[in-house]
């Protein structure tokens, strides 16, 4: 072995240039293949939902160009799927975020307890969602649910939870409340945590209030970490499935069919694959635009961080 | 199985003693009763096993998908005598109803070749067949190298056997011109009133003869002091809120979901006066005196409640009261039941049909095979042994109908069952109108009924918005 390495001619500069030149792409090459596995689903969506393609109606079958999407607008259910789809993840975004940061801040001094405590409240997030739907249609079941007994016993009877249209939304909006609160606080606790001591300290020695405290020193400080948490739960929310179909199916009526429940049920029971992949692609859009006004809020305070620093 | 066992099984199927002395011999034996009923299946596979081939697919495997049902209880604790008379493997997977049609809707539009037979409901053969996912079984009936002589197809109960048939042709006659056999029916429903005897005997009232009676009765019992509600019913927002209870009072008063026009095209049909009229005792039922959060049942939840003594009645599946009065359930042994024909002055009930079949898929490796288990699955043998031993009602032979040992297990233990079902049977069959935008148009129907129940729309609006919703679809769809 060694002889033969021995015999062989030393690499010309040449070929040591090109293989040189080429290392990039060769390292390139698994990413390139990712996002060749990302691209070609994403433009699948976007071919089907150009076409009038309805599985059971084979001669239907079509290229129609934007007409999915012409329908689509001029469809009145489907306004208000954006309707409540945007209400629904603003909602749950601002809920979550405003009692994520206040238990945040009350566990915010590390501590036995607080870690304890911190820990028992990341459980619902273990729970998968569509079982925390289950249990919460049981806890809500107005003749053994338990909730409906407390209620009652404030003297509120005959609520109907997520069967009715006027409380179905809030009944939905108090199960992702409780599954993805803890989110929220274990992204805001571990910003609170890592923030730099000395501004507090200073504050502190210099008897400055406690609210202009929180206004004007860790809230501009932890606004990254409110972005980043935010924009997580936002996407998450406005791709709602789970909790809303286990609970309502998108009813009652039409009250709580959001983007992913109408295009599930374009798919599965109406098999209309053209339909659903155009409401996929609304929604894809709207995240999008939402996600970018999201990122370029948070770098511009990062540029802001930068300059002054 | 013994030597002495498998004599005594021969003898009684050589016609050599009775069924009660073949029972008294196998017990003495030391068999008991469900162990000699699967021992006399197994010697009545093995009879059958004579006439035909079984062996012919030995070593193969076929895998199936099911819901979570008593039918499918019934098929796996039988399968080891198929397993034994043809050497095949079955596989299996079970899922619940809530999930169990998305997945195989999931399998069959993926092309999987996974499962090659499956459970369905003739409805959605009527979406599975015009996309090419299932196979049209009258080849398979119809060739006596792939049938067994004494499969019996004839045995089969008319209505249902055509109930499973379509040409594929909006609006055309199940069963009628060109049909494809879409599906085995394995077993069906129909709807009539399950009712608590305890609490009707409390209440001193017999259950009401049609739908006005029964929207009075139903209140009179949620505000009386047994504690109950009156009545329960579908709510979710689905197919499967309209298919039952609804659609056969619907059907009763002489209202039709479409109709086919001169030109062969389908127009929205449930607004008419009658189904108008029906429609408004149905929400004022469910208003007054449904369950509270109606909008989210399913027949689970129906059927629990009636178990459970939460409700007094239910206007559902008589399948489903039929499981309510036996296992765990609260109220098992209290529950009877009636045939109902909704509209006053009505000559008979007119029940809409669930059937329970069995299709093969198209995509499937092992067609001949399958058809192996398909046929033994949907054969005499089989029913009998689920009838007799297990919750496999309602059958759908018309031998089985006949079996003594079947009609005296049911008349012991289910007071009217029989009778509500010989009430009901005449006028049962489905009543929609065979079209593959079914599930569009019912589950827009349950959302707007739901509108409906929650005041957020009149009833007479409420179907006139739907009927022209369900009217914009099938035109968008080349059918109107």
């Amino acid at each position: 072995m060694a002889a033969t390495t021995a015999t062989q001619p030393p690499a010309s500069p040449r070929k040591s240039r090109l293989g040189t030149a080429a290392l990039p792409y060769l390292l390139s090459l698994p990413a390139l293949l990712v996002c060749i596995g990302i691209i070609v689903p994403f433009l699948t969506a976007v071919w089907y939902s150009l076409q009038r393609y309805n599985l059971n109606l084979p001669y239907l079958r079509g290229f129609v160009w934007f007409q999915q999407y012409i329908d689509l607008f001029t469809d009145t259910t489907f306004w208000h799927t954006v309707q409540v789809s945007l209400v629904y993840t603003f909602a749950t975004v601002v809920l979550e975020l405003l009692l994520g940061l206040g238990i945040a801040l009350l566990l915010r001094r590390p501590s036995k307890l607080h870690n304890i405590m911190s820990i028992a409240l990341l459980l619902p997030l273990m729970v998968a969602p569509a079982i925390a739907a289950l249990m919460w249609k049981l806890m809500t079941h107005p003749d053994f649910g338990i909730l409906s007994w407390l209620i009652q016993q404030v003297g509120i009877t005959n609520f109907r939870w997520a069967a009715a249209p006027s409380s179905a939304l809030f009944t939905v909006l108090l199960v992702d409340i409780w599954v993805y609160t803890p989110f929220m606080m274990i992204l805001l606790l571990a910003g609170l945590r890592g923030l730099p001591k000395q501004p507090f300290e200073a504050a502190e020695l210099d008897g400055v209030p406690a609210s202009f405290v929180f206004f004007r020193i860790t809230l501009p400080m932890l606004t990254p970490y409110i972005i980043t948490a935010a924009l997580f739960r936002m996407l998450d929310s406005i791709q709602q499935f789970d909790i809303i179909y286990a609970m309502t199916q998108g009813g009652p009526g039409d009250t709580l069919l959001v983007f992913q429940v109408m295009a599930y049920l374009d798919f599965f029971q109406n098999f209309n694959v053209g339909r659903s992949a155009a409401v996929l692609m609304v929604l894809w859009a709207i995240a999008y635009i939402l996600s970018n006004i999201f990122i370029k809020h948070w770098l511009r305070l990062r540029e802001r961080a930068r300059g002054a620093a | 199985m013994s030597t002495k066992q498998k004599d005594t099984i021969d003898r009684f199927l050589k016609g050599g003693m009775s069924r009660r002395e073949m029972g008294l011999r196998l017990g003495r034996l030391g068999l008991g009763g469900a162990a000699a009923a699967y021992m006399l299946n197994k010697g009545m596979s093995e009879a059958q096993a004579a006439d035909f081939d079984w062996k012919k697919h030995s070593g193969k495997t076929i895998n199936l998908l099911l819901n979570k049902h008593p039918y499918a209880d019934a098929m796996i604790a039988n399968i080891e005598n198929f397993k034994s008379m043809t050497g095949m493997d079955v596989k299996y997977d079970v899922f619940p109803e809530d999930v169990y049609f998305d997945k195989v809707a999931a399998a069959l539009s993926s092309k999987s070749t996974q499962y090659d037979a499956f459970m369905t409901g003739a409805y959605q053969t009527w979406q599975y067949g015009p996309a090419g996912w299932i196979e049209d079984l009258n080849e398979y009936i119809s060739d006596p190298e792939q049938t067994n002589p004494n499969y019996n197809w004839d045995d089969m109960l008319p209505g249902i056997r055509a109930s499973t048939a379509w040409s594929g042709v909006p609006g055309a006659e199940l069963g009628g011109e060109g049909a494809k056999q879409w599906a085995l029916p394995w077993g069906f429903e129909l709807n009539s009133i399950s009712y608590n005897r305890r609490i009707f005997d409390q209440l001193k009232i017999e259950p009401a003869k049609d739908l006005p009676g029964l929207v009075e009765q139903a209140k009179m019992i949620t505000d009386s002091d047994a504690g109950v509600y009156g009545i329960g019913v579908r709510g979710s927002r689905s197919w499967a809120t309209i298919h039952p209870g609804y659609l056969s009072a619907f059907a009763n008063y002489g209202a039709k979901d479409l109709e086919v026009q001169d030109d062969g095209m389908l127009k929205a049909a449930m607004n008419s006066d009658a189904g108008k009229e029906m429609t408004n005792l149905w929400v004022k039922m469910i208003q007054e005196s449904g369950p509270k959060n109606w909008a989210t049942y399913t027949w689970y939840q129906v059927g629990t409640d009636l178990g459970a003594g939460a409700s007094a009645m239910i206007y559902d599946a008589d399948i489903l009261g039929y499981f309510m009065n036996g296992g765990d359930n609260k109220e098992a042994g209290n529950l009877a039941y009636s045939a109902f024909a909704p509209k006053p002055g009505a000559e008979a009930p007119t029940p809409n049909v669930w059937i329970w079949s069995l299709a093969m898929s198209t995509f499937g490796n092992q067609k001949d095979a399958t058809w192996y288990f398909m046929q033994w699955a949907s054969g005499t043998d089989h029913a009998l042994f689920g009838a007799r031993q297990m919750d496999f009602v309602n059958p759908v032979r018309s031998s089985v109908w006949k079996d003594e040992e079947f009609r005296a297990r049911i008349a012991k233990s289910y007071p009217g069952y029989i009778e509500q079902f010989e009430a009901s049977s005449p006028g049962s069959k489905i009543y929609f109108t065979p079209q593959p935008l079914f599930q569009t148009v019912t589950t827009d129907w349950a959302a707007a009924l739901q509108k409906m129940v929650a005041n957020e729309v009149p009833v007479d609006e409420g179907l006139d918005e739907l009927a022209a919703n369900i009217d914009k679809q099938l035109k968008s769809a080349g059918l109107g």
